[in-house]
């Protein structure tokens, strides 16, 4: 029991964070299909910090720099889908399909080749941060970690940020009506790409959290098994809204930890389900949730359409 | 107030000249503001109204002439820079976020903060209600855009000039959406204004408003200045002359009226809503006979849309029955109704009207191009599509490029309207219906438009106008039912009623029976 809650918070501090990222972005107009790719590169960075640390450095400089890290490359690779859909005008849903299709490629490409490198004979995507990995443990044996606090903060300032600030007033009238934005002298341009840039940030550091869930290396040829798309559903599910999120995160978070330890429940294992049933719950609920609910009207309604200052 | 400006006008705007590639759209024009007056600017569409207001407002830039604030120049170069002058202006399609409350929408972009970022909404609100109160404008501020009433969405626009302290506002016909009642009050609120000392621009083309609430008239024509008057010493017949260069009668000149036989017959139509799960017509019964204009008056969004969606065949009915001329047309599709006798002038021209990406001369035959005149076993006779286009550009003298293979795209809206007109009455139909066929037409286009129905009803066909202009269904109708959530309220006839009490029944505030 207490493996699952572990479990179910971990995956739902992955979910909230990367769900929170899409709703700053889709708050000020930009669709963010590609979180799922910008986790993968979030990853990425906290991964090869994590294992080019040297023994010895202490816990809190190897979770200060891995995360900040993380954040980082999740925000870099973010600035793709700001220039592109910002500037370019182009397409959002077709950008951020690039952007998860180049996530998990280019991240094996580096990998390997940083691999190779190292040693010609393992042209592995793998990367280990075993000794890393611990620092982020707050309870010797038990998967809590400084994650968890962290998103918790990171989901209240996120609501304060949309709603209590002036920054967050602006960001949604953005995501609604940029010509009305606009017309009250609020610079349409720079608060979308302050919402790309944050949820690039915040689904950088969703990546990071979801390989270090349980392991301490990750193949990066397996991506983030949709954990984007998921954290999509989630934002969806919990209409754009941060406390919502989490209710939704933890409630998404649930299923996919009952894939992971399910066995350890008695009448589960007497069902005798095969595994990739528990496999595939999170994922048929998250088509579930989008049926019924991608019909409200709580979306942003300006988000998708690229803002035109010729048009009034 | 007066005595502490340094100039008589509160905004000058002098010899303005603004080109677009191949069209001057102010041409040398002036305009001159006074302080605490109540200034119209008249003009049709694209006599430069909006083109000039967007250089006042920051948003184009004049190759020529200066403007003055208060006797002093200065360069206006965004909204920014005109808000900061103290220039605001009602848009006319609000610039409000739907889902925000009226609170947050007056005080974005200049919102009351403290450290960080942090929204001081209490003052922001202190500040409203003392505003609200001080010009009558009456606000919930918690309540969501999306759930008040246009009036009061025009009121929280106003507001949010007033909370900037502009104190040159400028509203761009702002009566096109409101009722009669909110159109009374909003030239109370405009007075109101300019009596505490705010210069107000009003853009309009509605001679009866401009005579009411201005103090002074500007007009342009075709990008040209022709003149500035008192109002107190024009009559509405020389404004308009000014506006359009030529006299126009208001008046729709109709024969006696010769009733035929019940041509339409709708009984107990009821219609789905597409926005909500209500019923968007209820239960709508009426007849239509021939030589007769039956026009259904009411406000934008009472139904009317799904009626007329209804009765063309566009959407199905929930239940009812559609007679015409003799039919059963209830289920029949919409070419047989088009066959039938059904003419159809749709609300929405670029939608349901024209193939924009079409030739105009494809357009023109969009309805019969099967019939043997223009197909010949399955090719397009296309010698004969070209000569009716040609006839149909002459007889209703539409304007475009290139003629029949002219893109109806590129077209004017009047044109593209007159396009459509001519597909559907060169059809003979023996049913006409009309939705708000003039929008967005200038008055020259409109006196067309009104003349050609008018002749329809005087050859003895039925029509049926849909119009949320209320000039237009005092003018053309011979009798007017008015829809008001969905429901026929009230049966009027023109020559008896007043725009008040029809602004009554519109709003849903009286109601009758009324037996089809």
């Amino acid at each position: 029991m207490i493996l699952l809650i572990q479990y179910m918070i971990v995956f739902a501090s992955v979910l909230m964070l990367v769900a929170l990222g899409g709703c700053f972005s889709e708050h000020s107009g930009v669709i963010n299909i590609g979180l799922e790719g910008i986790m993968v590169f979030g990853a990425l960075g906290g991964a090869l910090v994590m294992s080019s640390l040297p023994d010895g450095t202490s816990s809190f400089l190897i979770v200060l720099l891995s995360i900040l890290a993380a954040m980082i490359t999740g925000m870099i690779y973010s600035l793709l889908l700001a220039v592109a859909a910002i500037n370019f005008k182009a397409d959002q849903t077709l950008v951020g399909t690039a952007m998860n299709l180049l996530g998990t490629a280019g991240a094996t490409v580096i990998v390997k080749a940083i691999n190779t490198r190292s040693n010609p004979d393992n042209p592995s995507s793998t990367i280990q941060y075993i000794g890393a990995k611990k620092a982020f443990l707050l309870v010797d044996g038990y998967e809590f970690n400084w994650f968890m606090p962290l998103a918790l903060c990171l989901l209240v300032l996120s609501w304060f940020i949309l709603y209590k600030t002036r920054f967050g007033l602006r960001m949604m009238a953005c995501g609604e009506h940029p010509q009305a934005a606009a017309s009250v002298g609020i610079n349409v341009f720079k608060m979308r790409y302050a919402g790309v840039l944050i949820s690039g940030l915040l689904g950088g550091l969703g990546g990071l959290v979801y390989i270090t869930a349980g392991v301490s290396e990750w193949k990066f040829e397996n991506g983030v098994a949709g954990f984007g798309f998921l954290a999509l559903a989630v934002m969806i599910f919990g209409e754009w809204k941060p406390f919502k999120i989490a209710l939704a995160a933890l409630l998404f978070g649930f299923f996919r930890a009952l894939s992971n330890v399910y066995t350890g429940f008695d009448f589960l294992r007497a069902l005798n389900l095969p595994s990739t049933v528990y496999n595939m719950l999170p994922y048929i609920i998250s088509l579930v949730v989008l049926v019924l609910f991608s019909g409200n009207n709580a979306a942003p309604k300006a988000e998708g359409i690229p803002y035109d200052q010729s048009t009034r | 107030m007066g005595n502490e400006h340094n100039s008589e006008y509160a905004i000058e705007m002098l010899h303005i000249t603004k080109r677009f590639p191949g069209i001057i759209a102010n041409d040398d024009i002036t305009l001159q503001l006074k302080h605490g007056e109540i200034h119209a600017l008249l003009g049709e569409n694209g006599a430069g109204k909006s083109t000039l207001m967007s250089v006042l407002f920051g948003l184009y830039q004049a190759e020529e002439g200066v403007i003055k604030k208060d006797g002093k120049e200065v360069k206006i170069l965004s909204p920014n820079d005109a808000n900061a002058l103290g220039i605001g202006m009602v848009h006319q399609h609000f610039k409000l976020v739907e889902c925000f409350t009226v609170l947050d929408n007056i005080i974005l972009g200049d919102e009351p903060t403290g450290p960080m970022g942090v929204l001081k909404k209490a003052e922001a609100r202190k500040k409203i209600m003392d505003l609200s109160n001080k010009y009558g404008l009456q606000v919930d501020p918690d309540a969501k855009i999306q759930d008040i009433t246009v009036g009061m969405q025009q009121r929280t626009e106003i507001l949010k000039m007033l909370y900037r302290d502009n104190e040159i506002l400028i509203f761009d016909e702002p009566t096109a959406v409101l009722t009669p009642q909110e159109i009374h009050d909003l030239m109370k609120i405009m007075k109101n204004l300019a009596a505490e000392g705010m210069s107000i621009l009003f853009i309009s083309h509605k001679l009866a408003e401009i005579m009411e609430v201005a103090d002074r008239c500007s007009v342009l024509r075709k990008g040209k200045y022709i003149g500035t008057v008192n109002t107190a010493d024009v009559t509405m017949a020389e404004l308009s002359s000014m506006m359009v260069g030529r006299n126009v009668n208001f008046h729709v000149e109709k024969k006696e009226q010769h009733l035929g036989d019940v041509i339409l017959d709708v009984e107990n139509m009821t219609v789905a809503s597409k926005v909500h799960k209500n019923n968007a017509v209820k239960n709508v019964s009426l007849k239509v006979r021939g030589g007769e204009i039956v026009c259904i008056a009411g406000i934008d969004g009472n139904g009317q849309t799904e009626f007329v969606y209804g009765l063309t065949g566009l959407e199905p009915l929930v239940s009812g029955k559609i007679t015409l001329l003799g039919q059963d047309i209830t289920k029949m599709p919409i070419r047989k109704r088009s066959i039938l006798g059904m003419s159809h002038i749709p609300e929405d021209r670029h939608k349901h009207g024209l193939v924009l990406d079409y030739s105009l001369e494809d357009n023109i035959v969009l309805q019969r191009y099967f019939e043997p005149e223009f197909t010949k076993s399955g090719f397009l006779r296309r010698n004969n599509i070209r000569k009716q286009a040609e006839k149909m550009i002459e007889e209703y003298d539409i304007r475009s490029g290139q003629g029949p293979i002219t893109t109806s795209r590129s077209m004017s809206g009047g044109n593209q309207q007159k396009a459509i007109i001519a597909r559907e009455i060169e059809k003979e139909p023996g049913l006409l219906v009309a939705v708000q066929p003039t929008r967005g037409l200038d008055v020259g286009a409109i006196e067309f438009i009104h003349k050609q129905i008018v002749a329809q009803r005087d050859a003895g066909k039925a029509v049926l106008l849909v119009s949320l202009e209320m000039d237009e269904v005092l003018d053309v109708s011979d009798r007017i039912l008015v829809m008001y959530e969905g429901e026929i309220v009230g049966q009027l006839d023109p020559k008896t009623t007043t725009p008040e009490e029809m602004g009554l029944y519109m709003a849903g505030a009286k109601r009758e029976e009324v037996k089809a």
